[in-house]
């Protein structure tokens, strides 16, 4: 369907309707001094059907054709052609979910299905449809939280070191004009993760939640159940956030310590989104029915109309600007329909005991490959910590130097931790999922071997 | 024209007043208001023990068409919240005089009942309104 704008005739009506001459005049009200001469120009003349082909020809022959070894949020797992062969059907090809309460059952009936299995992956009551992306459902989790505990005045969030740099830097970017106060938690560097009794200095404070991430950016499984213990036993918030692969063998985190966290987020790419050079990808979402109403987005509920027939409808959108106003607390307003549609098929095809084999074989892949590449001289394990399917090791080299040059000969080694973490100059972590064979956990071997020794 | 009954303070912003015996006020929303804003879903009632003040957002309330801000009429404490609330937030519909209250606060400023409407007044201004 090709997307027709107004036309000149259709602009010049408009213009005349309310009295101006060009679009030009909308802006104004803008100060001459803000605006930026010749931005219009800046961007080049439109390109044809047959140029357009052409150009992104040429650039996809750019694109990297090596075996990737890079872990740290982004993972490349297996996908089934069924999952975008479906996705991208007429019937389900859109990123907008409607705000009819109603209307598209089928693109419900997705949602509610995602909702039930994200719900169960993560061992919580409630799911919500999605949000944008990992880090950004991470802010909304600190948000979220926030809201739920009104006995909490402080909004102290305790912030591992260990979570995803990334998702730190926008948590921050987000919260921090809210009024809440983000404190960096330490990590142990021996075992790379954040050790339970250290958080003894906050005890008796008011602590308003602690984000617990599982497995961490380093691929260390923290001790969840110490963490979330501690959580409730201090009138804070607990906030999980996870791979949703690992939940396949890991323990859901509804099922942490006594009682569970109160919220769990994390990036679903893995369950079927490929790398794309970062993105679109989705953030999900999942709590405790008690804190349903402070969810952001929306939830999707089954119901039966006045015949009895069963169907899917909008329930819940407690947070939205539409039902709130200005007084809308989550900028969360549409969900990331297509990913979610794409997951929801992976999950489907994969079904438990699929998930469960792509978490295992990602997890033994990438302990063989640890083990083949500390067996180089100089190249170590960092962490005594269990990991899953991110391993941090430390190069006898200087990393990025050892890394271009593995490019080079098409493997794509790893992640540099030395720009976000200084003590880990010297470290890369590592990850080989079920897409990688023996054969290539021995080739990216031999080929570090090599570059070592020149 | 909805129901307000004469023994109620009311306010504009459409909250009623109920002193009671031991000098505590009850808290709530009038008929016309519960009227305006349609099948209630959710209220979501302050905390026990917070400071209140007059003309300030103390409650939200959340029907099937919007969200809305319920300014307290009085400056105070609140002493008890309508916790029945949470689970049948429709009594705010049925009874919006009786067991749809929303709190009841300790006041710390007398002088500010006589600002507010009585029944009679709030009646006409609704009706100015309408």
């Amino acid at each position: 369907m090709p997307f027709i704008p107004h036309t000149k005739q259709d602009e010049k009506e408009m213009f005349d309707a309310i009295g101006i001459n060009s679009v030009e005049d909308l802006f104004d009200e803008i100060p001459a001094e803000l605006r930026i001469e010749g931005l219009s120009s800046a961007v080049p003349a439109g390109l044809n059907e047959m140029q357009v082909g052409r150009l992104m020809r040429e650039r996809g022959a750019g694109d990297a054709t090596g075996m990737c070894f890079i872990g740290a949020g982004a993972y490349e797992h297996h996908i089934p052609q069924a999952v975008w062969d479906i996705a991208t059907r007429g019937e389900f090809y859109t990123a907008y979910t409607p705000y009819q309460a109603e209307a598209s059952q089928g693109t419900l009936q997705v949602l509610y299905e995602y909702q039930t299995m994200m719900a169960s992956l993560n061992g919580l009551d409630v799911s919500n449809a999605s949000l944008y992306d990992g880090a950004s459902a991470l802010a909304e989790a600190v948000l979220m939280a926030v809201r739920a505990h009104r006995k909490s005045k402080s909004k102290r969030v305790l912030m591992p070191a260990t979570v995803h740099p990334a998702y730190r830097a926008v948590v921050a970017n987000i919260v921090s004009n809210q009024g809440v106060t983000l404190e960096e938690l330490p990590y142990c560097t021996e075992a790379g993760k954040i050790v339970v009794a250290e958080l003894a200095k906050y005890e008796g404070e008011d602590i308003t939640a602690l984000v617990i991430p599982q497995p961490n950016f380093f691929g260390v499984l923290e001790d969840v159940d110490g963490l979330t213990n501690w959580a409730a036993a201090n009138n804070a918030m607990s906030i999980a956030v996870v791979n949703p692969t690992t939940l396949a063998l890991l323990a859901p985190p509804g099922e942490w310590g006594e009682n569970g966290v109160d919220i769990s987020c994390g990036e679903g790419q893995p369950l079927g989104i490929p790398l794309s050079s970062g993105g679109p990808y989705f953030g999900f979402m999942c709590c405790k029915q008690k804190h349903v109403r402070q969810l952001p987005g929306r939830i999707i509920g089954r119901t039966v109309d006045l015949d009895g027939n069963s169907g899917f409808t909008l329930t819940l959108q407690a947070r939205e600007q539409h039902i709130r106003r200005s007084k809308a607390t989550s900028n969360i307003c549409t969900n990331q329909g297509l990913m979610v549609t794409a997951s929801t098929i992976y999950m489907s095809l994969m079904g438990a005991a699929g998930l469960e084999r792509v978490a295992s074989q990602s997890h033994a892949n990438t302990q063989a490959l640890a083990d083949k590449l500390c067996a180089i001289d100089g190249v170590e394990r960092v962490f005594s910590g269990t990991s899953f399917h991110d391993i941090v090791l430390r190069l006898p080299a200087p990393v990025n130097k050892v890394l271009k040059a593995l490019a080079e000969k098409g493997i794509y080694g790893g992640y540099t931790l030395g720009e976000q973490y200084p003590e880990l100059q010297d470290c890369i972590s590592v990850c080989a999922t079920e897409t990688k064979v023996n054969a290539d956990l021995d080739a990216y071997a031999s080929v570090l071997a090599e570059v070592l020794e020149d | 024209m909805s129901e307000a009954p004469a023994n109620l303070k009311y306010t504009k912003s459409h909250e009623w007043v109920e002193v009671q015996e031991d000098g505590t006020v009850k808290v709530g929303i009038t008929d016309h208001a519960q009227e305006l804003l349609g099948d209630m879903v959710y209220v979501e009632v302050p905390e026990v023990d917070a400071a209140v003040s007059a003309g300030e957002e103390c409650a939200v309330v959340e029907s099937v068409k919007a969200a809305s801000d319920i300014y307290s009429p009085v400056t105070g404490e609140v002493v008890a919240v309508n916790e029945d609330l949470a689970d049948t937030p429709d009594l705010v519909n049925n009874h919006p005089y009786g067991d749809g209250w929303i709190m009841q606060v300790r006041m710390t400023e007398e002088g500010e009942l006589d600002e507010m409407m009585d029944a009679d007044a709030y009646v006409e201004s609704v009706t100015e309104e309408e």
